[in-house]
Protein backbone atom coordinates (compact mmCIF):
# COMPACT_ATOMS: atom_id res chain seq x y z
CA UNK A 1 0.00 0.00 0.00
CA UNK A 2 1.11 3.56 -0.91
CA UNK A 3 1.62 6.06 1.96
CA UNK A 4 -0.01 8.52 -0.21
CA UNK A 5 -2.12 8.48 -3.52
CA UNK A 6 -3.94 10.55 -5.15
CA UNK A 7 -6.70 8.86 -7.32
CA UNK A 8 -7.55 11.33 -9.97
CA UNK A 9 -7.93 14.29 -7.39
CA UNK A 10 -9.40 17.80 -8.57
CA UNK A 11 -10.05 20.66 -6.05
CA UNK A 12 -11.15 24.17 -6.87
CA UNK A 13 -11.19 26.69 -3.33
CA UNK A 14 -14.85 27.60 -2.82
CA UNK A 15 -15.50 31.13 -4.42
CA UNK A 16 -12.65 30.16 -6.92
CA UNK A 17 -12.76 30.80 -10.46
CA UNK A 18 -10.13 27.81 -11.58
CA UNK A 19 -9.03 24.53 -10.04
CA UNK A 20 -6.29 24.72 -8.04
CA UNK A 21 -5.79 20.74 -8.05
CA UNK A 22 -6.36 19.40 -11.76
CA UNK A 23 -6.95 15.22 -12.02
CA UNK A 24 -3.71 14.40 -9.90
CA UNK A 25 -2.90 10.82 -9.71
CA UNK A 26 0.14 9.67 -8.15
CA UNK A 27 2.02 7.52 -5.65
CA UNK A 28 4.11 8.43 -2.77
CA UNK A 29 5.44 5.38 -1.20
CA UNK A 30 7.44 4.74 1.87
CA UNK A 31 11.26 5.66 2.07
CA UNK A 32 11.01 8.23 -0.84
CA UNK A 33 12.09 12.02 -0.53
CA UNK A 34 9.99 14.09 -2.95
CA UNK A 35 10.49 17.92 -3.89
CA UNK A 36 7.55 18.99 -5.20
CA UNK A 37 8.69 22.40 -7.14
CA UNK A 38 6.52 24.48 -9.47
CA UNK A 39 6.04 28.49 -9.89
CA UNK A 40 4.39 30.42 -7.56
CA UNK A 41 0.20 29.92 -7.41
CA UNK A 42 0.68 26.56 -9.59
CA UNK A 43 -1.03 24.48 -6.10
CA UNK A 44 1.99 23.26 -4.40
CA UNK A 45 0.48 24.08 -1.03
CA UNK A 46 -2.84 23.06 -2.32
CA UNK A 47 -1.30 19.49 -2.67
CA UNK A 48 0.41 19.47 0.57
CA UNK A 49 -2.76 20.23 2.02
CA UNK A 50 -4.90 17.66 0.28
CA UNK A 51 -2.30 14.88 1.74
CA UNK A 52 -3.34 15.30 5.40
CA UNK A 53 -7.35 16.37 4.71
CA UNK A 54 -7.03 20.38 5.53
CA UNK A 55 -8.33 20.09 1.69
CA UNK A 56 -10.87 19.60 1.76
CA UNK A 57 -12.13 19.52 4.89
CA UNK A 58 -10.81 22.68 6.60
CA UNK A 59 -10.15 24.72 3.20
CA UNK A 60 -13.61 23.59 1.44
CA UNK A 61 -14.22 23.79 -2.11
CA UNK A 62 -15.04 21.37 -5.32
CA UNK A 63 -13.56 18.23 -5.19
CA UNK A 64 -13.31 14.94 -7.52
CA UNK A 65 -11.16 12.24 -7.09
CA UNK A 66 -9.98 10.61 -3.71
CA UNK A 67 -6.34 11.20 -1.50
CA UNK A 68 -5.66 8.33 0.41
CA UNK A 69 -3.06 8.82 3.43
CA UNK A 70 -2.15 5.88 4.95
CA UNK A 71 -5.01 4.32 3.41
CA UNK A 72 -7.29 6.32 4.67
CA UNK A 73 -9.90 8.35 2.78
CA UNK A 74 -8.87 12.36 3.20
CA UNK A 75 -12.53 12.80 2.74
CA UNK A 76 -14.32 10.33 4.90
CA UNK A 77 -11.88 10.46 7.62
CA UNK A 78 -11.43 13.34 10.11
CA UNK A 79 -8.26 15.25 10.36
CA UNK A 80 -7.11 14.06 13.50
CA UNK A 81 -6.76 10.83 11.99
CA UNK A 82 -3.78 12.30 9.55
CA UNK A 83 -1.67 14.10 12.21
CA UNK A 84 0.27 11.26 13.72
CA UNK A 85 0.26 9.90 9.72
CA UNK A 86 1.59 13.53 7.97
CA UNK A 87 3.36 16.19 9.95
CA UNK A 88 2.82 19.46 8.00
CA UNK A 89 5.21 22.28 8.39
CA UNK A 90 3.43 25.59 7.01
CA UNK A 91 4.52 27.85 4.82
CA UNK A 92 3.63 30.75 6.96
CA UNK A 93 5.10 29.30 10.62
CA UNK A 94 3.58 31.73 12.43
CA UNK A 95 -0.05 30.11 11.15
CA UNK A 96 0.88 27.24 12.79
CA UNK A 97 2.49 28.35 16.04
CA UNK A 98 -0.53 28.32 18.69
CA UNK A 99 1.24 27.99 22.87
CA UNK A 100 2.96 30.47 24.56
CA UNK A 101 6.21 28.84 24.77
CA UNK A 102 8.46 26.93 22.80
CA UNK A 103 8.34 24.30 24.49
CA UNK A 104 4.83 23.95 24.51
CA UNK A 105 4.71 24.36 21.11
CA UNK A 106 7.29 21.33 20.54
CA UNK A 107 4.69 19.21 23.25
CA UNK A 108 1.21 20.14 22.04
CA UNK A 109 1.26 18.24 18.74
CA UNK A 110 2.29 14.53 20.86
CA UNK A 111 0.34 15.76 23.88
CA UNK A 112 -2.93 15.68 21.54
CA UNK A 113 -1.96 12.57 20.04
CA UNK A 114 -1.49 11.04 23.59
CA UNK A 115 2.12 10.23 23.88
CA UNK A 116 2.97 9.69 27.25
CA UNK A 117 4.37 12.73 29.16
CA UNK A 118 7.52 10.76 29.64
CA UNK A 119 7.86 9.95 25.92
CA UNK A 120 6.76 13.95 25.23
CA UNK A 121 9.60 15.23 28.02
CA UNK A 122 12.50 13.32 25.71
CA UNK A 123 11.26 14.46 22.01
CA UNK A 124 11.13 17.99 23.44
CA UNK A 125 14.65 18.36 25.18
CA UNK A 126 15.97 16.53 21.95
CA UNK A 127 14.23 18.90 19.31
CA UNK A 128 15.84 21.48 21.17
CA UNK A 129 19.07 20.03 21.35
CA UNK A 130 18.44 19.25 17.28
CA UNK A 131 17.31 22.68 16.60
CA UNK A 132 19.37 24.70 18.69
CA UNK A 133 16.38 26.49 20.49
CA UNK A 134 17.50 26.68 23.96
CA UNK A 135 17.77 30.61 23.96
CA UNK A 136 14.36 30.44 22.79
CA UNK A 137 12.88 27.94 25.20
CA UNK A 138 10.71 30.28 27.12
CA UNK A 139 9.94 32.67 24.27
CA UNK A 140 6.54 32.97 22.63
CA UNK A 141 6.20 32.03 19.40
CA UNK A 142 4.76 35.24 18.26
CA UNK A 143 7.88 37.61 19.94
CA UNK A 144 10.23 35.91 18.09
CA UNK A 145 12.42 36.79 14.25
CA UNK A 146 11.35 34.79 11.46
CA UNK A 147 13.29 32.09 11.08
CA UNK A 148 13.05 31.83 15.06
CA UNK A 149 9.49 31.12 14.31
CA UNK A 150 9.92 28.73 11.60
CA UNK A 151 13.03 26.68 13.22
CA UNK A 152 10.40 26.24 16.18
CA UNK A 153 7.18 25.16 13.40
CA UNK A 154 9.56 22.76 12.19
CA UNK A 155 10.27 21.27 15.74
CA UNK A 156 7.23 21.18 16.12
CA UNK A 157 5.88 19.20 13.40
CA UNK A 158 9.21 16.69 13.83
CA UNK A 159 7.47 15.74 17.63
CA UNK A 160 4.80 14.03 15.98
CA UNK A 161 7.44 11.91 14.73
CA UNK A 162 5.34 11.82 11.55
CA UNK A 163 5.74 8.76 8.47
CA UNK A 164 5.92 11.30 6.28
CA UNK A 165 6.61 14.59 6.57
CA UNK A 166 4.91 17.66 4.36
CA UNK A 167 7.19 20.46 4.41
CA UNK A 168 6.24 23.52 2.44
CA UNK A 169 8.83 25.57 1.72
CA UNK A 170 10.37 25.02 5.31
CA UNK A 171 13.27 27.16 4.81
CA UNK A 172 12.63 29.83 3.66
CA UNK A 173 13.15 32.36 6.09
CA UNK A 174 16.21 30.70 7.47
CA UNK A 175 19.90 31.77 7.30
CA UNK A 176 21.70 30.35 5.10
CA UNK A 177 23.58 27.73 7.63
CA UNK A 178 20.47 26.86 9.58
CA UNK A 179 19.02 25.91 6.38
CA UNK A 180 21.86 23.22 5.63
CA UNK A 181 21.85 22.07 8.73
CA UNK A 182 18.04 21.48 8.80
CA UNK A 183 18.11 20.03 5.73
CA UNK A 184 20.61 17.41 6.87
CA UNK A 185 18.44 16.50 9.59
CA UNK A 186 15.78 15.89 7.17
CA UNK A 187 17.90 13.86 4.90
CA UNK A 188 18.90 12.11 7.57
CA UNK A 189 15.32 11.09 8.95
CA UNK A 190 14.94 10.41 5.35
CA UNK A 191 17.73 7.63 5.73
CA UNK A 192 16.40 6.37 8.71
CA UNK A 193 12.51 5.86 7.04
CA UNK A 194 10.50 9.10 7.39
CA UNK A 195 9.03 9.88 3.86
CA UNK A 196 9.73 13.43 2.79
CA UNK A 197 7.60 15.65 0.71
CA UNK A 198 9.20 18.91 0.33
CA UNK A 199 8.29 22.05 -1.61
CA UNK A 200 10.91 24.20 -2.58
CA UNK A 201 11.86 26.91 -5.25
CA UNK A 202 15.85 26.71 -4.13
CA UNK A 203 16.45 23.57 -5.99
CA UNK A 204 20.09 24.69 -5.29
CA UNK A 205 19.81 23.38 -1.68
CA UNK A 206 17.40 20.06 -2.02
CA UNK A 207 17.89 18.58 -5.42
CA UNK A 208 20.74 16.50 -4.18
CA UNK A 209 18.72 15.17 -1.45
CA UNK A 210 15.63 13.77 -3.68
CA UNK A 211 14.90 10.72 -5.00
CA UNK A 212 12.28 12.11 -7.05
CA UNK A 213 11.21 15.69 -8.06
CA UNK A 214 7.52 16.43 -8.79
CA UNK A 215 7.37 19.77 -11.26
CA UNK A 216 3.68 21.61 -10.58
CA UNK A 217 2.18 24.01 -13.42
CA UNK A 218 -1.34 25.53 -13.06
CA UNK A 219 -2.69 23.05 -11.14
CA UNK A 220 -1.16 20.21 -12.71
CA UNK A 221 1.92 17.33 -12.53
CA UNK A 222 3.75 18.35 -15.62
CA UNK A 223 6.84 16.23 -14.56
CA UNK A 224 7.52 13.38 -12.18
CA UNK A 225 10.42 11.02 -11.81
CA UNK A 226 14.22 11.24 -11.28
CA UNK A 227 15.98 14.92 -10.00
CA UNK A 228 18.78 14.44 -13.14
CA UNK A 229 16.02 13.75 -15.90
CA UNK A 230 14.11 16.47 -14.44
CA UNK A 231 16.20 18.86 -14.20
CA UNK A 232 17.98 18.55 -17.45
CA UNK A 233 14.55 19.13 -19.12
CA UNK A 234 13.76 22.61 -20.96
CA UNK A 235 10.72 22.57 -19.31
CA UNK A 236 11.95 23.92 -15.57
CA UNK A 237 13.07 27.31 -17.49
CA UNK A 238 9.98 27.88 -19.62
CA UNK A 239 7.49 27.45 -16.47
CA UNK A 240 10.15 29.61 -14.53
CA UNK A 241 11.72 26.86 -12.11
CA UNK A 242 15.20 27.42 -10.49
CA UNK A 243 17.30 24.53 -11.53
CA UNK A 244 20.62 24.45 -9.63
CA UNK A 245 23.26 26.04 -10.49
CA UNK A 246 25.89 23.21 -11.70
CA UNK A 247 23.03 22.20 -13.67
CA UNK A 248 22.61 25.01 -15.22
CA UNK A 249 26.28 25.29 -16.30
CA UNK A 250 26.00 21.31 -17.42
CA UNK A 251 22.67 22.69 -20.28
CA UNK A 252 24.82 25.59 -21.15
CA UNK A 253 27.70 23.82 -22.06
CA UNK A 254 25.65 20.97 -23.33
CA UNK A 255 24.04 23.85 -26.02
CA UNK A 256 27.84 24.34 -27.01
CA UNK A 257 28.42 20.73 -27.79
CA UNK A 258 29.84 19.61 -24.39
CA UNK A 259 28.29 16.58 -23.31
CA UNK A 260 29.46 15.81 -19.60
CA UNK A 261 27.63 12.34 -19.38
CA UNK A 262 25.95 12.51 -16.27
CA UNK A 263 23.86 15.42 -14.89
CA UNK A 264 25.05 17.24 -12.28
CA UNK A 265 23.35 18.55 -8.94
CA UNK A 266 25.97 20.09 -7.04
CA UNK A 267 29.27 21.94 -7.69
CA UNK A 268 31.14 19.27 -6.45
CA UNK A 269 29.77 17.13 -8.58
CA UNK A 270 29.97 19.67 -11.76
CA UNK A 271 33.91 19.30 -10.84
CA UNK A 272 34.05 15.87 -10.68
CA UNK A 273 32.67 15.29 -14.57
CA UNK A 274 34.52 17.71 -15.73
CA UNK A 275 37.62 15.92 -14.08
CA UNK A 276 36.46 13.21 -15.64
CA UNK A 277 35.58 14.25 -19.15
CA UNK A 278 39.31 15.36 -19.31
CA UNK A 279 40.94 12.19 -18.37
CA UNK A 280 39.13 10.35 -20.50
CA UNK B 1 19.23 60.45 2.99
CA UNK B 2 18.44 58.29 6.06
CA UNK B 3 20.94 57.88 9.24
CA UNK B 4 20.86 55.83 11.97
CA UNK B 5 22.83 56.78 14.99
CA UNK B 6 23.82 54.66 17.58
CA UNK B 7 20.16 52.85 17.77
CA UNK B 8 19.51 50.52 20.45
CA UNK B 9 16.06 48.70 20.82
CA UNK B 10 14.99 45.88 23.59
CA UNK B 11 11.36 44.50 23.02
CA UNK B 12 11.48 42.72 26.92
CA UNK B 13 14.17 45.38 28.47
CA UNK B 14 15.91 42.10 28.97
CA UNK B 15 17.45 41.13 25.75
CA UNK B 16 18.85 44.03 23.64
CA UNK B 17 18.00 43.43 19.90
CA UNK B 18 19.61 46.41 18.59
CA UNK B 19 23.26 47.42 20.40
CA UNK B 20 23.96 50.53 18.60
CA UNK B 21 23.34 50.50 14.93
CA UNK B 22 24.89 53.23 12.94
CA UNK B 23 24.59 53.80 9.11
CA UNK B 24 24.39 56.28 6.20
CA UNK B 25 22.59 55.47 3.79
CA UNK B 26 22.36 57.89 0.94
CA UNK B 27 20.00 58.83 -1.98
CA UNK B 28 20.10 56.87 -4.93
CA UNK B 29 21.67 53.58 -3.20
CA UNK B 30 20.94 49.91 -3.17
CA UNK B 31 22.04 48.54 -0.16
CA UNK B 32 21.99 44.58 1.19
CA UNK B 33 21.26 43.97 4.93
CA UNK B 34 22.37 40.47 5.87
CA UNK B 35 22.51 38.36 9.26
CA UNK B 36 22.10 35.23 11.31
CA UNK B 37 18.44 34.52 12.28
CA UNK B 38 17.89 36.53 15.31
CA UNK B 39 20.45 38.91 14.07
CA UNK B 40 18.62 42.30 14.12
CA UNK B 41 17.57 43.08 10.83
CA UNK B 42 14.03 43.06 10.81
CA UNK B 43 14.29 45.03 14.05
CA UNK B 44 16.61 47.61 12.31
CA UNK B 45 14.78 47.93 9.14
CA UNK B 46 11.55 48.78 11.26
CA UNK B 47 13.30 51.66 12.51
CA UNK B 48 13.94 53.42 9.14
CA UNK B 49 9.96 53.70 8.99
CA UNK B 50 9.27 54.43 12.12
CA UNK B 51 7.63 51.69 13.09
CA UNK B 52 9.82 50.95 16.03
CA UNK B 53 11.72 54.15 17.49
CA UNK B 54 15.39 54.06 19.17
CA UNK B 55 15.05 53.99 22.89
CA UNK B 56 18.73 55.57 22.69
CA UNK B 57 20.40 57.36 19.81
CA UNK B 58 18.46 58.89 16.78
CA UNK B 59 17.07 58.09 13.31
CA UNK B 60 17.77 61.46 10.96
CA UNK B 61 15.45 61.37 7.60
CA UNK B 62 16.79 64.10 5.33
CA UNK B 63 18.29 65.82 8.32
CA UNK B 64 15.25 65.75 10.62
CA UNK B 65 15.02 63.90 13.75
CA UNK B 66 12.11 61.41 13.59
CA UNK B 67 11.60 61.48 17.00
CA UNK B 68 9.72 65.04 15.91
CA UNK B 69 7.93 63.08 13.21
CA UNK B 70 4.66 60.83 13.04
CA UNK B 71 4.96 57.27 11.43
CA UNK B 72 2.74 58.97 8.49
CA UNK B 73 5.31 61.70 7.77
CA UNK B 74 7.63 59.14 7.91
CA UNK B 75 5.47 56.68 5.59
CA UNK B 76 5.49 58.98 2.98
CA UNK B 77 9.12 58.75 2.70
CA UNK B 78 9.98 55.67 3.50
CA UNK B 79 7.93 52.55 2.35
CA UNK B 80 8.21 49.35 4.49
CA UNK B 81 7.66 46.16 2.77
CA UNK B 82 7.16 43.49 5.85
CA UNK B 83 8.84 40.29 6.21
CA UNK B 84 5.20 38.70 7.24
CA UNK B 85 2.76 39.96 4.65
CA UNK B 86 0.22 38.79 6.90
CA UNK B 87 1.39 41.64 8.74
CA UNK B 88 0.81 44.17 6.32
CA UNK B 89 -2.36 43.23 4.55
CA UNK B 90 -5.94 43.41 6.03
CA UNK B 91 -8.58 44.89 3.59
CA UNK B 92 -10.60 42.86 1.64
CA UNK B 93 -9.16 42.81 -1.86
CA UNK B 94 -5.63 43.27 -3.83
CA UNK B 95 -6.92 46.09 -5.37
CA UNK B 96 -8.52 48.10 -2.41
CA UNK B 97 -5.17 46.91 -0.42
CA UNK B 98 -2.72 48.41 -3.15
CA UNK B 99 -4.72 51.53 -3.48
CA UNK B 100 -5.42 52.32 -0.53
CA UNK B 101 -1.53 53.56 0.06
CA UNK B 102 -2.18 55.35 -2.99
CA UNK B 103 -5.07 56.95 -2.30
CA UNK B 104 -3.61 58.26 1.23
CA UNK B 105 -0.37 60.08 -0.32
CA UNK B 106 -2.94 61.93 -1.93
CA UNK B 107 -3.18 60.45 -5.53
CA UNK B 108 -6.96 60.96 -7.20
CA UNK B 109 -8.85 57.75 -8.01
CA UNK B 110 -7.99 57.42 -11.57
CA UNK B 111 -4.30 58.03 -10.89
CA UNK B 112 -4.49 55.63 -7.92
CA UNK B 113 -6.22 52.39 -10.62
CA UNK B 114 -3.54 53.49 -12.83
CA UNK B 115 -0.79 52.85 -11.13
CA UNK B 116 -2.10 49.96 -8.83
CA UNK B 117 -2.67 48.71 -13.05
CA UNK B 118 0.18 48.97 -13.85
CA UNK B 119 2.44 47.13 -10.55
CA UNK B 120 0.00 44.29 -10.44
CA UNK B 121 1.49 43.66 -13.78
CA UNK B 122 5.04 44.20 -13.63
CA UNK B 123 4.48 41.59 -10.63
CA UNK B 124 2.99 38.94 -12.33
CA UNK B 125 -0.63 39.52 -10.56
CA UNK B 126 -2.94 40.71 -13.72
CA UNK B 127 -6.38 39.69 -12.63
CA UNK B 128 -6.01 39.42 -9.13
CA UNK B 129 -7.39 42.82 -8.24
CA UNK B 130 -10.94 41.30 -7.17
CA UNK B 131 -9.23 38.69 -5.22
CA UNK B 132 -9.08 38.92 -1.32
CA UNK B 133 -5.31 38.41 -0.01
CA UNK B 134 -6.44 35.84 2.34
CA UNK B 135 -7.45 33.85 -0.50
CA UNK B 136 -4.11 34.08 -2.35
CA UNK B 137 -0.97 31.81 -2.19
CA UNK B 138 2.32 32.59 -0.31
CA UNK B 139 3.98 34.12 -3.02
CA UNK B 140 1.10 35.68 -4.33
CA UNK B 141 0.26 37.58 -0.68
CA UNK B 142 3.94 38.58 -0.37
CA UNK B 143 3.76 39.84 -4.09
CA UNK B 144 0.60 41.84 -3.50
CA UNK B 145 2.27 43.50 -0.10
CA UNK B 146 5.17 44.27 -2.10
CA UNK B 147 2.61 46.02 -4.88
CA UNK B 148 1.17 48.02 -2.10
CA UNK B 149 4.51 49.45 -1.17
CA UNK B 150 6.39 49.91 -4.82
CA UNK B 151 3.22 51.02 -6.56
CA UNK B 152 3.53 54.41 -3.91
CA UNK B 153 7.06 54.87 -5.60
CA UNK B 154 8.21 56.22 -2.19
CA UNK B 155 12.08 57.60 -2.06
CA UNK B 156 13.10 54.90 0.31
CA UNK B 157 12.19 51.44 -0.17
CA UNK B 158 12.71 48.73 2.63
CA UNK B 159 12.01 45.64 2.12
CA UNK B 160 12.30 42.45 4.34
CA UNK B 161 12.94 39.44 2.73
CA UNK B 162 11.42 40.21 -0.74
CA UNK B 163 12.00 37.36 -2.10
CA UNK B 164 10.58 34.85 0.38
CA UNK B 165 7.99 32.67 -1.58
CA UNK B 166 9.31 33.42 -5.07
CA UNK B 167 10.19 31.59 -8.01
CA UNK B 168 12.92 32.19 -10.16
CA UNK B 169 10.82 34.19 -12.66
CA UNK B 170 9.04 36.03 -10.34
CA UNK B 171 12.67 37.00 -8.45
CA UNK B 172 13.75 38.09 -11.33
CA UNK B 173 10.91 40.55 -11.76
CA UNK B 174 11.35 41.57 -9.00
CA UNK B 175 14.81 43.05 -9.21
CA UNK B 176 13.74 44.04 -12.65
CA UNK B 177 11.44 46.47 -10.69
CA UNK B 178 13.78 47.26 -8.24
CA UNK B 179 16.52 48.48 -10.91
CA UNK B 180 14.53 50.53 -12.41
CA UNK B 181 12.74 52.04 -10.02
CA UNK B 182 16.41 53.03 -8.51
CA UNK B 183 17.26 54.34 -12.13
CA UNK B 184 14.73 57.11 -11.37
CA UNK B 185 16.39 58.02 -8.00
CA UNK B 186 15.26 55.67 -5.23
CA UNK B 187 16.76 54.51 -2.68
CA UNK B 188 16.66 50.55 -2.39
CA UNK B 189 17.34 48.91 1.06
CA UNK B 190 16.66 44.93 0.90
CA UNK B 191 16.86 42.09 3.94
CA UNK B 192 17.66 39.08 2.59
CA UNK B 193 19.36 36.07 3.23
CA UNK B 194 19.19 35.61 -0.54
CA UNK B 195 22.90 35.83 -0.98
CA UNK B 196 22.93 35.31 -4.86
CA UNK B 197 20.47 38.29 -4.99
CA UNK B 198 22.59 40.46 -2.93
CA UNK B 199 25.61 39.88 -5.20
CA UNK B 200 23.51 40.45 -8.71
CA UNK B 201 21.75 43.30 -7.52
CA UNK B 202 23.28 45.39 -4.71
CA UNK B 203 26.19 46.88 -5.17
CA UNK B 204 26.98 47.91 -0.79
CA UNK B 205 26.22 45.39 1.71
CA UNK B 206 25.89 45.28 5.68
CA UNK B 207 26.32 42.75 7.83
CA UNK B 208 24.61 42.45 11.23
CA UNK B 209 25.42 40.11 14.06
CA UNK B 210 24.10 39.84 17.74
CA UNK B 211 22.34 43.71 17.22
CA UNK B 212 25.50 44.95 15.80
CA UNK B 213 26.66 46.25 12.71
CA UNK B 214 30.30 43.92 11.85
CA UNK B 215 30.80 44.94 8.23
CA UNK B 216 29.63 47.26 5.70
CA UNK B 217 31.31 47.98 2.50
CA UNK B 218 30.90 46.90 -1.04
CA UNK B 219 29.49 43.33 -1.43
CA UNK B 220 32.75 41.96 -2.98
CA UNK B 221 34.39 42.74 -0.09
CA UNK B 222 31.82 42.00 2.41
CA UNK B 223 31.24 38.59 1.78
CA UNK B 224 34.78 38.05 1.64
CA UNK B 225 35.09 38.38 4.85
CA UNK B 226 35.57 35.28 6.50
CA UNK B 227 34.35 36.60 9.92
CA UNK B 228 30.95 37.48 8.22
CA UNK B 229 30.64 34.32 6.65
CA UNK B 230 30.75 32.73 10.00
CA UNK B 231 28.78 35.17 11.83
CA UNK B 232 25.93 35.44 9.49
CA UNK B 233 25.83 31.68 9.31
CA UNK B 234 26.64 31.88 5.09
CA UNK B 235 27.07 28.99 3.34
CA UNK B 236 29.38 28.65 0.58
CA UNK B 237 27.46 29.27 -3.34
CA UNK B 238 27.43 25.95 -5.24
CA UNK B 239 29.98 28.39 -8.02
CA UNK B 240 32.40 28.47 -5.56
CA UNK B 241 32.15 24.93 -3.92
CA UNK B 242 32.43 23.92 -7.70
CA UNK B 243 35.52 26.55 -8.71
CA UNK B 244 37.20 25.29 -4.96
CA UNK B 245 36.96 21.72 -5.63
CA UNK B 246 38.15 22.78 -9.89
CA UNK B 247 41.21 24.21 -8.42
CA UNK B 248 42.06 20.96 -6.91
CA UNK B 249 43.12 19.91 -9.97
CA UNK B 250 42.94 22.57 -12.28
CA UNK B 251 45.24 25.42 -10.60
CA UNK B 252 44.39 27.80 -13.73
CA UNK B 253 40.70 28.05 -12.07
CA UNK B 254 40.19 31.62 -10.98
CA UNK B 255 40.26 32.16 -6.71
CA UNK B 256 36.66 33.99 -7.23
CA UNK B 257 34.08 32.94 -9.85
CA UNK B 258 30.82 33.81 -8.98
CA UNK B 259 29.33 34.44 -12.15
CA UNK B 260 27.63 31.14 -14.06
CA UNK B 261 29.09 32.43 -17.01
CA UNK B 262 32.58 32.82 -15.69
CA UNK B 263 32.35 29.34 -14.87
CA UNK B 264 31.11 28.21 -17.82
CA UNK B 265 33.73 29.90 -19.89
CA UNK B 266 36.90 28.27 -17.22
CA UNK B 267 35.08 24.38 -18.08
CA UNK B 268 35.23 25.27 -21.98
CA UNK B 269 38.73 26.67 -21.97
CA UNK B 270 39.59 23.77 -19.57
CA UNK B 271 38.01 21.15 -22.32
CA UNK B 272 39.73 22.87 -24.95
CA UNK B 273 36.52 23.53 -26.44
CA UNK B 274 36.42 27.44 -26.34
N1 LIG C 1 -8.25 29.84 0.12
C1 LIG C 1 -8.21 30.01 -1.20
N2 LIG C 1 -9.29 30.41 -1.89
C2 LIG C 1 -9.25 30.59 -3.23
N3 LIG C 1 -8.17 30.37 -3.99
C3 LIG C 1 -7.04 29.97 -3.37
C4 LIG C 1 -7.00 29.77 -1.95
N4 LIG C 1 -5.76 29.40 -1.61
C5 LIG C 1 -5.06 29.35 -2.77
N5 LIG C 1 -5.82 29.69 -3.83
C6 LIG C 1 -5.41 29.74 -5.24
O1 LIG C 1 -5.11 28.43 -5.65
C7 LIG C 1 -3.94 28.41 -6.47
C8 LIG C 1 -2.91 27.48 -5.84
O2 LIG C 1 -2.48 28.03 -4.61
P1 LIG C 1 -1.34 27.36 -3.75
O3 LIG C 1 -1.27 28.08 -2.46
O4 LIG C 1 -1.55 25.90 -3.71
O5 LIG C 1 -0.06 27.70 -4.67
P2 LIG C 1 1.49 27.46 -4.41
O6 LIG C 1 2.01 26.64 -5.55
O7 LIG C 1 1.71 26.93 -3.05
O8 LIG C 1 2.08 28.94 -4.55
P3 LIG C 1 3.28 29.68 -3.75
O9 LIG C 1 4.55 29.16 -4.36
O10 LIG C 1 3.07 31.12 -4.10
O11 LIG C 1 3.13 29.37 -2.31
C9 LIG C 1 -3.47 29.85 -6.59
O12 LIG C 1 -3.92 30.37 -7.81
C10 LIG C 1 -4.17 30.56 -5.44
O13 LIG C 1 -4.47 31.90 -5.77
N1 LIG D 1 8.12 41.05 19.23
C1 LIG D 1 9.25 40.63 19.84
N2 LIG D 1 9.31 40.49 21.17
C2 LIG D 1 10.43 40.05 21.79
N3 LIG D 1 11.57 39.75 21.15
C3 LIG D 1 11.59 39.85 19.81
C4 LIG D 1 10.43 40.30 19.08
N4 LIG D 1 10.73 40.32 17.77
C5 LIG D 1 12.01 39.89 17.67
N5 LIG D 1 12.53 39.62 18.89
C6 LIG D 1 13.90 39.17 19.19
O1 LIG D 1 14.81 40.16 18.78
C7 LIG D 1 15.93 39.59 18.11
C8 LIG D 1 16.07 40.22 16.73
O2 LIG D 1 14.92 39.87 15.97
P1 LIG D 1 14.74 40.32 14.46
O3 LIG D 1 13.35 39.96 14.07
O4 LIG D 1 15.16 41.73 14.29
O5 LIG D 1 15.81 39.35 13.75
P2 LIG D 1 16.14 39.13 12.21
O6 LIG D 1 17.57 39.45 12.01
O7 LIG D 1 15.17 39.86 11.37
O8 LIG D 1 15.96 37.54 12.09
P3 LIG D 1 15.31 36.62 10.91
O9 LIG D 1 16.39 36.44 9.90
O10 LIG D 1 15.03 35.31 11.61
O11 LIG D 1 14.09 37.29 10.40
C9 LIG D 1 15.70 38.08 18.10
O12 LIG D 1 16.47 37.48 19.07
C10 LIG D 1 14.22 37.93 18.42
O13 LIG D 1 13.98 36.77 19.20
MG1 LIG E 1 2.61 27.71 -1.35
MG1 LIG F 1 13.66 39.24 10.11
Amino acid sequence: MALVEFADFSFKYLGADSLALKRITLTIDEGEYVVITGPSGCGKTTFCRAINALVPQFHRGYVAGNVYTDGKNTRENEVATFASVAGLVFQNPENQLVTLDVEKEIAFGPENLGVAPNEIRRRVEELIELLDLEELREKHPHEMSGGEQQRVAIAATLALKPKVLVADEPTSNLDPQSAETILKIIAHLNKKGMAVILVEHRLDLVAKDASRIILMNKGRIVADGNPREILAMDLCEEIGVGVPKATQVYKRLRTRGVELGTVPLTGVELAELVQEATSR
Amino acid sequence: MIILEDVHYSYDGVYTALRGISIQIDDGERLAVIGANGAGKTTMIKHMNGLLRPQKGRVILDGHDTKFMSVAEIAREVGLVFQNPDHQLFLDSVKKEVEFGLRNLGFTESEAEQKRQKTLTDLGLEGFAERSPFTLSGGERKRVALASVLSTEPRFLALDEPTIGQDAHQKSLLAQMLAEMNKLGRTVVVVTHDIEFVIENFPRTVAMADGQIIADGSTSMVLSNDEVIERCALALPQMTLAARAMRNVFPEVGQRLTLLSELEETIMGILGGA
